[in-house]
């Protein structure tokens, strides 16, 4: 430790938690935004995130690479997309539901395939020091910055540009907001669905694979509690917009860096509680930003979670 | 919706009671098929990762329902079974899917903790009432808060459920941790273990606590009220379409709110039972998963209390029988998560054959 710079602490490890802690928020986000914006919700990411924290884990530990891990989470991911946009197609059966199903389908084939991986240590994904100008160890620590969040940043921009001005984006758009007019324009709904599910679902993988492979850094069962989840609530905030899906992501990651934040600097009172901030700041966000009288504003019209 | 199924009714609907038999058999043919298939698919795995399925039914048959002790095993597990998934299957009835009935039962468990601490030395008969209440009117409280962000602010209710539930495990970890732990439990932070009388004994006859009856019980009154009572009745109008409910002056809040609670009420009652009945004291062991159990009961009794209780039992079987699989066959705990997944999914996937089958249109055999 060098200097003991105090309370100065709490907003520093608040920083630098946000960003450790924003990641697979970011990553999840992108992926239902995604997802939602072609009309449909997938409320299994949650599942999708546990079970790619795992495949990834357990990948980079038999390989000795963490980027073939985050491949194999990529690749999970989209199988349980395409697993969910296949349900969702057939007809009568509620996305709502299906999501639910896989979450606990995930959670139960991460678990039973994780067992044999929850002691050994598997490589860390690399990051850059953005630190290195302070002598405070406290702010070299707070900005020390994965790989996986620039490019969460990169893909944030990435998705935004590509929904709002390529043809792709257009048809994900027009499938989301009426069905009946993407028929018209010769599209095939449940075919964009699918893909938008499919690529929503390996966002979620790689959210996982930066639970397991860099923070917390390690693989066991309870890695994910509701993260998967919060995402999706996230994007409902975000209005649909893979951009503000970055800030609202930071905004989440600094809640989830409170608890951590005020234990460094040994305030032990109301520690659960202060884990809890993630879970009461989005059910405040979404008390405020949800009505009951109005459809939201930039809310895709197919989308079943607000109509 | 209802526009199309008038216009494609036949004028002559065979009306025999034959025909009516097999018209409703479609409700019960058709859970139990995807519940056979999700098993199908199920060996399939467990070939693959190299078990035996013959194997793995019979070690669940064995160790759940092969003995009166297994029974009794599988029944005392079953009984939260029965009021988590009437937490899902009333809400369900207007349309609501709350997934978060782990957090009234962590909160009805440590309600019934705080409760039995201060009534320490109160007569059974006035403090074990006082405990349900109090177990029942915290779960109440929590899910009908879903209901009500739901009616009044529009809020999801299936994403703020889970997260409720999340902060109730996170309220009671602080409680316990904290103003109503037992400075006895060292390794394991727990309320104050129940006084010997404040504990809910066994049925007559048999080796299973009271929770069961209550169970039943309570599934026989949600029948009774969605089935029988005018406010079922509004409720699964209000289900079907809000719009045209409150066109009809339904309370559509009150409704909202009122079947969210009892829900809730019921999933706070199995806390209740598993802290006075299993556990004697409060603490983590309550959040077993119970509640997300119950949601894949509701759905494969589709929401009707009544198909919940043979629903449950089938369940609390299977959970009975995992300690046994685990050790007799190497398998991990989440094994039991995996099943479940398969039937969960199977059971999504057969809504899409109601009404689609030939066989149970006795009108479509003739031509």
């Amino acid at each position: 430790m060098g200097e003991d710079i105090g309370l100065w602490g709490v907003p520093l490890a608040i920083i630098g938690g946000a960003i450790r802690v924003s990641t697979p928020f970011l990553f999840v986000s992108l992926g239902e935004c995604l997802t939602e914006r072609s009309g449909r919700i997938n409320l299994g990411l949650e599942g999708t995130l546990v079970f790619g924290a795992m495949s990834a884990y357990a990948i980079a530990y038999e390989t000795g690479s963490p980027w073939l891990g985050v491949l194999a989470a990529m690749i999970a991911g989209t199988i349980f997309g395409l697993l969910h946009g296949w349900i969702c197609s057939l007809p009568k059966v509620n996305d709502i539901a299906i999501g639910i199903a896989l979450m606990l389908f995930g959670m139960g084939l991460a678990f039973f395939f994780g067992k044999s991986f929850i002691q050994p240590v598997a490589p860390d994904l690399p990051a850059i020091s953005f630190g290195f100008w302070s002598d405070y160890p406290q702010v070299q620590a707070a900005l020390k910055v994965n790989i996986l969040f620039l490019i969460g940043i990169a893909a944030s921009l990435g998705l935004w540009w590509m929904l709002r001005n390529t043809k792709i984006g257009l048809r994900i758009r027009v499938v989301g907001d009426s069905t009946d007019a993407a028929r018209a324009m010769g599209l095939r709904p449940n075919v964009v669905k699918l893909l938008s599910t499919a690529a929503g679902g390996a966002f979620a993988g790689v959210g996982g694979a930066y639970l397991s492979l860099y923070y917390p850094g390690s693989w066991n069962e309870g890695i994910s509690s509701g993260q998967g989840l919060m995402a999706v609530a996230l994007v409902i905030f975000a209005r649909w917009n893979p951009i503000y899906c970055f800030w609202a992501a930071l905004l989440f990651g600094g809640a989830g860096a409170l608890g951590p934040a005020l234990q460094s600097v040994g305030v032990t009172q109301g520690y659960y509680l202060f884990y809890a901030a993630p879970y009461v700041l989005t059910l405040v966000v979404m008390i405020f930003t949800s009505s009951a009288a109005k459809t939201m504003t930039g809310a895709p019209a197919e989308l079943s979670i607000t109509k | 919706m209802a526009e199309q199924s008038l216009a494609q009714l036949p004028i002559t609907a065979a009306s025999g009671p034959l025909s009516k038999a097999v018209r409703r058999s479609e409700g019960v043919v058709i859970p139990i098929a995807a519940l056979l298939c999700g098993l199908l698919a199920f060996s399939l795995f467990l070939l693959v990762v190299g078990k035996s399925p013959i194997e793995f039914y019979q070690l669940i048959y064995k160790a759940g329902f092969g003995t009166a002790f297994s029974w009794q095993n599988t029944l005392s597990r079953s009984a939260p079974l029965l009021l988590a998934a009437l937490c899902v299957a009333l809400p369900a009835r207007l349309g609501l899917v709350i997934i978060g009935g782990e957090g009234a039962i962590v909160l009805g468990g440590v309600a019934t903790g705080a409760c039995a601490s201060l009534l320490m030395n109160a007569p059974a008969l006035l403090a074990i009432p006082t405990m349900m209440a109090a177990g029942a009117l915290a779960g109440a409280v929590w899910i009908g808060a879903v209901g009500a962000m739901r009616h009044y602010r529009g809020v999801n209710e299936t994403i703020s459920s889970l997260l409720m539930a999340y902060i109730a495990i996170a309220i009671m970890n602080q409680l316990v941790e904290g103003p109503l732990r037992d400075p006895a439990s060292l390794n394991k932070p727990s309320t104050l273990p129940l006084a010997e009388h404040l504990r809910v004994g066994s049925l007559p006859g048999m080796d299973v606590h009271w929770g069961l009856a209550a169970g039943i019980i309570a599934c026989v009154f949600s029948w009774i009220l969605i089935e029988k009572t005018s406010w079922g009745f509004a409720a699964r109008i209000a289900g079907g379409n809000v719009r045209a409910a409150q066109i009809q002056g339904l309370p559509v809040g009150k409704l909202i709110v009122g079947f969210t609670a009892l829900g809730g009420a019921f999933g706070g009652l199995a806390g209740m039972f598993e802290v006075s009945a299993v556990q004697g004291a409060a603490n983590a062991s309550i959040a077993a998963g119970f509640g997300y159990t119950g949601i894949l009961i509701a759905f494969l009794a589709r929401q009707n209390p009544l198909a919940i209780i043979p629903v449950a039992i089938l369940l609390g079987g299977i959970e009975a029988s995992s300690g046994l699989i685990q050790r007799r066959m190497d398998l991990p705990d989440a094994t039991v998560l995996v099943m479940q997944g398969f039937i969960f999914i199977a059971i999504l996937i057969s809504e899409t054959f109601y009404g689609k089958l030939r066989i149970f249109d006795p009108d479509g055999w003739r031509s």
